[in-house]
C-alpha cells in the first residue's frame, strides 16, 4: 500500500485539467517511477494524485503535417527506443532512452515524466535539448509550446502552470533534417544507474561532408538542469570536420558547464569526462553523418 | 485517508477476474493479497530488484511501482500462469532447475518473467541482448551465469537449435 491521500484518475486530457484545477495541491502521476518512489520514501507521503497513466491518446510517435516529430508525453522509453520514426530521424534519442534504468523501468517510465521532474540526470533531457525540442503543454488556457530549454526553471522545477499537463514533445523538421547525433552516458554500472554525466551531440555536415555546418551539444549533470553548450557549439560551427576543431570544441565545453561536487563524482572528474565525452560524441556524430575526420 | 476503492477488471493468467481494490494498492499488493499469487515477491518495493516482475500486455513491469487500478483492462501474466494445469513446469522453469539457476529462489519468479518476454518474441537474442533484458533483476546467490545459461538454452531449444543449446 502506498500512503496516498486520494487518487483521481483522469479519463481524458480535459478531465485531467479539470481535476488539477479542482485539486490544486494534487501531484500528477504518469508512470509513477519517480512519484511512487518518493511516496515510499516519505517525501511525498500523503499526497493527492491525479493519474494520467490511462490516457492512451498521449502515447505514440507520429509525424506532424509540417514534418515535426511528435512524441506523446506518456510514450514509454522502450516504445521510443523501438519506434521506426525515432530510429530513422533522431537515433540518438532512441539510444539515450534505451540507457534509462533497466527494461522494466523503460516500460513504465515516460518521456513526459522524465522531463517534468526537472532532473538534470534524465537520460532523455540532454538529447531533447540538443535537438531543439519543443514542449507542448495543455492547460485551462489552452495549448502552448515552448523550447525545452525554457521549460527548465531550476533543479526539480519546470514551467508547468497550475492545471497544465505536458501533452507532447516535438522535434521540428528543421532541427533534425540533415543532422546525425550521438549520446554518451557515463555511469558506474551498465544498467540501473543514474548518469554521472550525460552528453548528447549532433552535427549537420556540408554537402561535401567536410564542414560542420552546425553543431549542437547538451549535457546532463553538468549543472542544476540539463544545459546546452553554446560556447563550444560556436567554436565548431562552420569549421572543417577535423580533429583539431573537434578538440577545440570539446575544450570549449568547459566554458559552458558548471558541474558540482557530489557523492557520485567530483566537479573535477565531471569536467574531465565532459570534455572527453564531447570529443567522442562529436566524432561519432560526424562518422554517422558520413564524414571523414582528418588530422 | 477515507478508504477509496475501485472495481478493477482484468485478465490474470488467462482468466477474466474482477475485484474491488484499494486505490492505494500496488499491483504487487493486489496480486499477492487479493489473488494469492505469491510468486510475485516483495523485494525492494521501489523498482530496483525486479523480484515483483510480471508481464502486462506482454511487457515486463515491476508490479511494486505499478498502481493496482492501472491493471484495469490489462492482461497480466505471473509465474503461476506458466505452469501446466496440473502444475507441470514449463521449459524455462525446468531450465532454471537444471542449470542450478535457483538458490534461495526469491529472485527466480521475476527473472523467469523477464525471460518469458525474451522467449515469447520468437527471436534469437545475442548474449549481450539477453544480459541487457535481464539487467533489471538482482540475484544475491547465484552470480547470474547459471541464470543466463538457463535463459539462453531455453531460447535456443524453442528455436529448434537443440545442438547449440547443448553447447551453452
Amino acid at each position: 500500500m502506498y500512503d496516498i491521500k486520494a487518487l483521481y484518475e483522469a479519463a481524458s486530457v480535459p478531465h485531467a485539467i479539470a481535476l488539477l484545477t479542482e485539486h490544486p495541491q494534487a501531484r500528477i502521476i504518469a508512470g509513477g517511477s519517480d512519484v511512487l518512489i518518493q511516496i515510499r520514501s516519505g517525501k511525498l507521503a500523503g499526497a493527492e494524485l491525479v493519474s494520467i497513466y490511462a490516457l492512451d491518446e498521449l502515447r505514440g510517435v507520429s509525424l506532424e503535417a509540417d514534418g515535426a516529430i511528435r512524441i506523446g508525453s506518456l510514450t514509454s522509453f522502450s516504445h521510443i527506443a523501438r519506434d521506426p520514426i525515432i530510429r530513422a530521424r533522431i537515433g540518438a534519442l532512441a539510444q539515450a532512452v534505451d540507457m534509462v534504468g533497466g527494461p522494466q523501468i523503460r516500460n513504465i517510465g515516460t518521456i513526459g515524466g522524465n522531463t517534468c521532474n526537472g532532473v538534470t540526470s534524465a537520460d532523455s533531457a540532454s538529447t531533447l535539448l540538443a535537438w531543439d525540442a519543443l514542449v507542448e503543454l495543455t492547460g485551462p488556457q489552452g495549448v502552448r509550446r515552448l523550447p525545452i530549454g525554457d521549460f527548465y526553471i531550476r533543479a526539480g522545477q519546470v514551467d508547468l502552470r497550475p492545471g497544465e499537463i505536458q501533452t507532447a514533445i516535438l522535434i521540428p523538421q528543421a532541427a533534425y533534417q540533415g543532422y546525425q547525433g550521438y549520446y554518451i552516458k557515463y555511469a558506474m554500472r551498465e544498467a540501473m544507474d543514474i548518469a554521472t554525466t550525460g552528453c548528447s551531440v549532433n552535427v549537420k555536415l556540408s554537402a561535401d561532408k567536410k564542414t560542420m555546418e552546425d553543431v549542437r551539444a547538451a549535457f546532463g549533470v553538468a549543472g542544476p538542469v540539463p544545459l546546452r553548450a553554446p560556447a563550444a557549439e560556436a567554436l565548431a560551427r562552420g569549421k572543417p570536420a577535423a580533429a583539431a576543431h573537434i578538440r577545440a570544441f570539446a575544450q570549449g565545453v568547459l566554458q559552458d558547464i558548471h558541474p558540482r561536487d557530489s557523492w557520485r563524482a567530483s566537479k573535477d572528474f565531471r569536467q574531465h569526462i565532459a570534455v572527453v565525452m564531447a570529443q567522442r560524441a562529436l566524432t561519432q556524430s560526424i562518422r554517422l553523418a558520413g564524414g571523414d575526420i582528418h588530422e | 485517508m477515507s478508504s477509496q476503492y475501485k472495481l478493477v477488471r482484468c485478465t490474470i493468467n488467462g482468466k477474466s477476474v474482477e475485484k474491488m481494490v484499494d486505490v492505494r494498492a500496488s499491483l504487487t499488493d493486489m496480486l499477492r493479497d487479493d489473488y494469492r499469487l505469491t510468486s510475485v515477491k516483495k523485494g525492494c518495493e521501489v523498482g530496483e530488484c525486479g523480484a515483483c516482475t510480471v508481464l502486462i500486455d506482454g511487457e515486463c513491469f515491476n508490479s511494486c511501482i505499478y498502481l493496482a487500478v492501472w491493471a484495469q483492462g490489462k492482461e497480466i501474466l505471473t509465474l503461476e500462469g506458466l505452469a501446466g494445469p496440473n502444475g507441470e513446469l514449463s521449459d524455462i522453469q525446468q531450465a532454471f532447475i537444471d542449470e542450478a539457476a535457483v538458490q534461495c529462489g526469491f529472485c527466480t519468479p521475476g527473472f523467469i518473467m523477464s525471460a518469458t518476454e525474451i522467449l515469447a518474441s520468437g527471436r534469437e537474442y545475442t548474449d549481450e541482448e539477453i544480459r541487457k533484458q535481464m539487467s533489471g533483476h538482482l540475484c544475491r546467490c547465484t552470480g547470474y551465469e547459471n541464470i543466463f545459461r538457463a535463459v539462453k538454452k531455453t531460447m535456443l531449444r524453442r528455436l529448434g537449435k537443440d545442438d547449440q543449446a547443448g553447447l551453452v
